[in-house]
Order: C-alpha cells, then sequence, then structure tokens
C-alpha cells in the first residue's frame, strides 16, 4: 500500500520550561512509525507532506531518516489554521493518490484535532480517528480506535483516512544510516506565495489563572490519613 | 438570526453530565443572543431523553431515532447532523467534547461550512463574534480565540460549566432518517468494553488515578480499594496504562481524558504536563508520591509525601470510617 503521512513542526511542549526548540509533533511521529511498519511488513512505501516554514525542513529530515522515501513541503511563514492547512493539503492530494493518509490527531501545540477530519472531507474520503492500532486484512485497513467508553475496530476500505493517537507505538530513534540516507532524499519544497484564509484568530495566550498553593502533610504514614480525611472533611468539605 | 443547537450524548441510559453543562451555558448564550436554544439527539431510542433536555432549556428537540447509533461510527452521525444542520440553520453548534464528537467536528465543519472552536474552556458569543479560551501547549496555556464566521461549532471540556437546571416547555421533533449499510463506507468488527468502568471518567464527582508508583497487583488493589470506599472513577496516567496494569480507557492527560472532578487522588503520579493537562482543573487534588520534588505537589491542595503502600491502607480505613458516619 502507498502512504502518505501529513506531518507538522511543533514547539516541543514536553519541555517545563519553554525552550523554544521545534519538534515532529508527536502524534506525527506515530503514524509515520505505523506507516512504515505496515509498508515493511506488506510492501509500498511512505511519502511525506507539510506546511510550515523552511525551518521545518529540520523536522522532514528526522521523518525521512526514520524511514519515508520523500516528501512535500508547502513552504510559508503564514499562521495557519486547521481549516487552512486542511484545505492547502487537499490541494495536494488532488493530484497525488495513495491508499492511506495517515496525520497525527492532533498537534500537540494547538490540541484542536480537526486538520485529519477537515482532510478526509475536502477529499471525500472515508475515515476515522484517534486511531491506537492498525493493520492491513486483505484489501481492507482495520483500525482499532480509542472510543468514549472502548476501543472500537473498524475496517476501511482504501482509499481512506486515519488519524493517530501516540498511544500506537514508540516511534524508532533514527540510525545513523537512516540520518546519512536521508540526506539524499527528495524534498519537494513548494513557496506559496499566499495561503488560503483561517477562520480563526488568536489574540491572547497567556497562563491559566494559577491554583492556590497548597499543602504537603508530614508525619507517620499512620497519621497522615487521620490529618487528610480532617482536613478533606473540614477545610475542602468534599466527604 | 439561527438559534443555538445542542449536540446531546447518551451513556449508560441517561443524558450525560457534560451534555447537561453545555446545554446549561448554551441555554445562557442563547438567551443573551435573544434566539432559541435547541438539541438534537441521535439515538435508537432518542425521544425518551427530551423530557431531560426540556428540563435543561432546550425549547426544541429534534430526535434522530434509528437503530444505526446504537453504536458510535461517525458516518451515520455526520448524515444526521448535516441533515438537522441544513434544515435548522443555526448560528452556533455546540457540544460536549467526547471522543464521539472529536471524530466528526473537523469532517462536520467542511461541509457544513462552519468555523470552528475545539475543546475550549470557555465560550461567549455576541451579534458578530464567538470567542473562547482554548487550553494550548499541553493547557499551560490559554489561548482567546475567536471567529466571526456565520456558523460556528464549539466543543466544550467536560466540568468547564456547573450543570443547572431551567425548564422550558419545549416540543419534540422526529427528524425523518434514513441511513443504509452502503452509505455507511465501514464496517465496524467489535467493540472491546472495559470491563469494571462502573464509574464514567469524565462524569465522576471523585476520581483516584493510579501512577507509574502503584507498580503492581498489590498497589492497583489499594487504589480499586480506595475507589470503591469513595464510589470514585479510576484513571491512569500514561506510563501506567503502558504496563498494562490499567485500561487504555482510564487514561488521563493530553491524549486521554480530561477530567475535573471535585476531588482527585494522584496515587504515585509524578506530574507530567502531558497528564497534568488532564486533571488540573479538579477542585481539590490530593498527591500521594515518594519523591518530594515531583512536579504532581506544584498542583496538589494537599500533598502527602511518602510510600504509597504505607500511607494509603490507613487512609483507606479512615476514608471508611468518615463514609461510614
Amino acid at each position: 500500500m502507498r502512504f502518505c503521512v501529513c506531518i507538522k513542526q511543533v514547539p516541543d511542549v514536553q519541555a517545563n520550561v519553554q525552550t523554544g526548540r521545534m519538534v515532529l509533533n508527536a502524534y506525527d511521529a506515530s503514524a509515520v512509525e505505523e506507516a512504515l511498519v505496515l509498508s515493511e511488513a506488506h510492501g509500498g512505501e511512505v511519502d511525506l507532506v507539510l506546511v510550515g516554514a523552511d525551518a521545518a525542513k529540520e523536522t522532514v529530515r528526522k521523518a525521512l531518516a526514520m524511514g519515508a522515501s520523500a516528501a512535500t513541503h508547502f513552504v510559508t511563514d503564514a499562521q495557519t489554521d486547521s481549516h487552512a492547512v486542511s484545505e492547502m493539503l487537499a490541494s495536494h492530494f488532488a493530484d497525488h493518490s495513495y491508499d492511506v493518509i495517515l496525520t497525527g490527531k492532533q498537534s500537540q501545540d494547538t490540541d484542536s484535532g480537526l486538520a485529519g477530519g477537515m482532510l478526509a472531507e475536502r477529499l471525500g474520503l472515508v475515515y476515522a480517528s484517534n486511531a491506537v492500532g492498525l493493520s492491513i486484512d486483505g484489501d481492507l485497513l482495520v483500525v482499532t480506535r480509542q472510543g468514549d467508553s472502548g476501543q472500537e475496530i473498524i475496517a476501511l476500505p482504501t482509499p481512506c483516512l486515519v488519524t493517530c493517537s501516540n498511544d500506537m507505538n514508540d516511534p524508532r530513534i533514527p540510525s545513523l544510516k537512516g540520518i546519512m540516507a536521508a540526506k539524499k532524499k527528495a524534498i519537494a519544497a513548494v513557496p506559496l506565495a499566499s495561503v488560503p484564509d483561517s477562520r480563526l484568530t488568536v489574540h491572547a495566550v497567556r497562563p491559566p489563572a494559577p491554583r492556590e498553593p497548597g499543602m504537603k502533610l508530614d508525619g507517620e504514614a499512620s497519621e497522615l490519613g487521620t490529618e487528610l480525611v480532617r482536613r478533606l472533611q473540614e477545610e475542602s468539605g468534599v466527604l | 438570526m439561527g438559534s443555538v443547537l445542542v449536540v446531546a450524548a447518551v451513556q449508560d441510559g441517561r443524558i450525560k453530565r457534560s451534555t447537561l453543562e453545555v446545554l446549561s451555558r448554551s441555554r445562557d448564550v442563547a438567551a443573551s443572543l435573544g434566539v432559541p436554544c435547541e438539541a438534537v439527539i441521535m439515538h435508537p431510542d432518542g425521544a425518551r431523553f427530551a423530557g431531560d433536555l426540556h428540563a435543561y432549556g432546550a425549547s426544541t428537540v429534534h430526535v434522530v431515532a434509528h437503530p444505526i447509533f446504537a453504536n458510535h461510527l461517525n458516518t451515520p452521525v455526520l448524515a444526521a447532523l448535516e441533515q438537522v444542520i441544513s434544515d435548522r440553520k443555526p448560528r452556533l453548534v455546540v457540544a460536549a467534547s467526547t471522543e464521539a464528537i472529536k471524530d466528526v467536528l473537523g469532517s462536520l465543519a467542511v461541509r457544513c461550512d462552519a468555523a470552528v472552536l475545539a475543546d475550549v474552556a470557555s465560550f461567549e458569543a455576541d451579534g458578530q463574534t464567538v470567542t473562547a479560551e482554548r487550553p494550548v501547549m499541553a493547557a499551560k496555556m490559554l489561548a482567546q480565540t475567536s471567529t466571526n464566521h456565520g456558523r460556528v461549532l464549539v466543543s466544550v471540556r467536560s466540568g468547564s460549566y456547573e450543570a443547572s437546571e431551567g425548564a422550558v416547555s419545549g416540543t419534540v421533533v422526529d427528524v425523518p432518517f434514513s441511513f443504509d449499510d452502503t452509505s455507511l463506507r465501514q464496517t465496524l468488527r467489535d467493540i472491546v468494553r472495559t470491563t469494571g468502568d462502573t464509574v464514567d471518567l469524565s462524569e465522576a464527582r471523585v476520581v483516584v488515578a493510579a501512577g507509574r508508583g502503584v507498580r503492581d497487583a498489590e498497589g492497583k488493589k489499594l487504589v480499586d480499594e480506595l475507589a470503591a470506599t469513595l464510589g470514585a472513577a479510576i484513571g491512569a496516567s500514561r506510563a501506567v496504562v503502558e504496563t498494562g496494569l490499567f485500561p487504555a480507557t482510564a487514561q488521563i492527560g493530553q491524549t486521554g481524558k480530561v477530567v475535573s472532578p471535585e476531588l482527585y487522588f494522584a496515587i504515585g503520579i509524578s506530574g507530567a504536563i502531558q497528564h497534568v493537562a488532564g486533571m488540573s482543573n479538579s477542585r481539590v487534588i490530593v498527591a500521594i508520591n515518594k519523591d518530594g520534588d515531583a512536579p504532581i505537589f506544584d498542583y496538589a491542595t494537599y500533598g502527602l509525601v511518602g510510600d504509597l503502600f504505607k500511607i494509603m491502607p490507613p487512609l483507606i480505613e479512615e476514608l471508611k470510617k468518615a463514609v461510614a458516619s
């Protein structure tokens, strides 16, 4: 099967102090890993596509070093929302056909989780979201998705689109050989003079109101329980 | 101007609390805009929930009753919502941010030419603009985000608003809906339900959540016993879900469920930012961890530093006494 994974470069949110370090979106990394595993087992190739600033090529190289074959990079510095990004990605797929399109289920910076479903709708593809497992059964892609009260196992015909959870796998760390090979792989950089209109405007980004400072309870293990229960009853009124 | 339309969700035979929260808020927003607040429910036996939706402020309840809605599949949900939205032309469509809603929101927005404010902590609307506060960067930041688009879909994090009754007399509209297997374009092969999900995590008043410090079956037994004592739902960090000790449905955090109970116990949880993103709005947080420098103590109302295997047995006994009295 031919796979294309839509990836994004995002700030590293793992760091407790904002470092400004940019990384491959963790959910997209799982999507790349899953596409590689399936193509290694069943044959096929894995391509990449992304929209982002010129500096995002570093992230593209990383995904290529994991084992993807080739990448298309729509280069723009513009701030774009899911609506605009999905429109640009849809134009790419208008003349590139794949059996399976994978995306991360959300970006770890904005956590909207919209671009995958928007892209599927624009392409008229059947899709599944929040996948925690993927397998191939004949002509069908079998998706295990995490639903509200359990895991739903859904068989999709191809072509289709699936958005991936990071609970799906542990993405491989590129090997030295992979990193060297990636340097020779093709990245088609497509400069964008303009981007589609976004529908959302972000006005201000600020930290949430801090929690009231708490307290640490000291003492013997046997006494801590008594002390905590008293405070839960008398101070907090939650018991 | 169009109405405010709330998409209702049912679980375990009743309207989800998160739907009632969203409906309570939407009723107020609709009143301030001077437009009706309506609801849509997609369920094989949807009409029987209409009374509950009237009680929380939905004047008209659109019932899409079809057996296909016994289990979640995105194609029929999209078809039904598209039909109701194109018929009613609401200005705002609001829903609790469940996995079922997350599954359809992006696709629905394109289909209905709408802007989307996803997974918001609060929202408001005036004649022109819909504004929301969205947790971003693993909930470390809040982004004030707005749109002037003519139609807006909003999904709201559970626990963002209080569910409060505001009864209106209303009508029930049966939506004619036909759907056949050929339109499904997919097959639901199986649903692996998690056993022991007796208390729904995202709706629970008390949550007992386990982290890597819980370690083994003995630790899990303590977590189960504490939860049983308080009638609490059981949650887990990603790290301990990966060990297989707790099911994936229990996962709380950026990738799992978002909870905001009255009382949250973090048992052996270090407090990685991805976990905190899913629980930091809990009213009272109790943390038990042997590492006094663990980041979870920055969020804890009450921090108990020590060995959970020593602290929990007497704590459970004390709680049993407190609950009994």
